[in-house]
């Protein structure tokens, strides 16, 4: 009797553990189960760069930047209020809770994240100033996938 | 806009009634033409378009760092990229976008956000009837 309990009770904490596990949406990159972006990310966000995905920035540093879009890294990208409230409470739902994303980083830009240095340290300089590649914040001219959340190594294609 | 006509005829011709006064005053959230949002915005500006003004205003720095053109090129007719980012941005001129000015909201927010970031300031009707009017006449 106490045999079959922990077998039971064995394949339930086994079956918890992979649900989690498959569920657990972990790292960015190589991460095939991405968050679907809200169309009207897609449509208001990615117009001028790349529909970056919520789990690269935590929440606060996602509602700095939805408060301050007249002033966004540069330039005007103000919305209207229904729609600012919309997006904002999508990317605090989606935000990152992931150990290294719980870090702010800096002017809340990804590309200063410690773990988004530590993934490109590999790149050279030279390599930034590209005219194809021209900033850390474009991340398509070398993932080709980038602007389906993409970020897989195999999908890396380096311009010259 | 959806009416529901399944009411009695009075009550009906009412409510379409209601329904049209309603759109005249409804947020400037619809579909148009090109053409439509030129007579628009020279209607505001009470006087009729200038395309080489406009041209002038899109290729000028006005004091500032950017012009319209640093995005959208000088003549933008062509898929041009982002100046700081390096995103593609499909051609301006309605000739080579068909989807360009054709949705008056959107619109709106472009010219909003983008006179400020060029201008600092907000556009007048006058200068958005200018600009259209110039890009209206760059054709394949």
């Amino acid at each position: 009797m106490s045999f079959q309990l922990h077998s039971t009770v064995h394949q339930v904490l086994f079956g918890l553990l992979a649900a989690i596990g498959i569920s657990h949406t972990a790292q960015a990159d190589g991460d095939k189960r991405m968050v679907p972006l809200l169309p009207k990310y897609k449509q208001e966000c990615a117009a001028c760069h790349v529909a970056y995905p919520p789990g690269m920035l935590p929440a606060p540093s996602w509602k700095r930047v939805m408060t301050n879009l007249p002033q966004h890294y540069g330039t005007d990208a103000s919305l209207d209020p229904a729609a600012v409230n919309e997006l904002g409470t999508w990317l605090n739902a989606n935000a990152g809770t992931y150990k290294r994303v719980r870090e702010e980083p800096p002017q809340d830009r990804i590309t200063r994240s410690a773990w988004f240095i530590r993934k490109h340290d590999e790149v050279s300089a030279a390599t930034w100033k590209l005219p194809a590649v021209k900033s850390a914040a474009n991340c398509a001219a070398c993932h080709t996938r980038a602007d389906k959340g993409d970020f897989d190594d195999d999908n890396i294609r380096i311009p010259k | 806009m959806n009416l529901s006509l399944s009411c009695k005829p009075p009550l009906r011709a009412l409510l379409v009634a209601a329904g049209l006064a309603c759109a005249a005053f409804l947020p400037a959230a619809y579909a148009a033409t090109p053409a439509e949002m030129l007579a628009g915005y020279t209607a505001q500006a009470g006087a009729p378009a200038v395309p080489a003004r406009g041209q002038q205003l899109f290729t000028s720095r006005h004091g500032g760092e950017w012009s319209c053109a640093s995005c959208h090129g000088a003549v933008p007719t062509r898929t041009e990229k982002h100046a700081s980012t390096g995103k593609s941005i499909a051609p301006l001129a309605p000739g080579f976008s068909p989807e360009r000015f054709t949705d008056v909201a959107k619109t709106e927010k472009w010219f909003r956000r983008n006179c400020n970031d060029v201008m600092k300031r907000e556009c007048s009707a006058a200068e958005k009837a200018d600009v259209l009017s110039w890009l209206m006449t760059l054709k394949p």
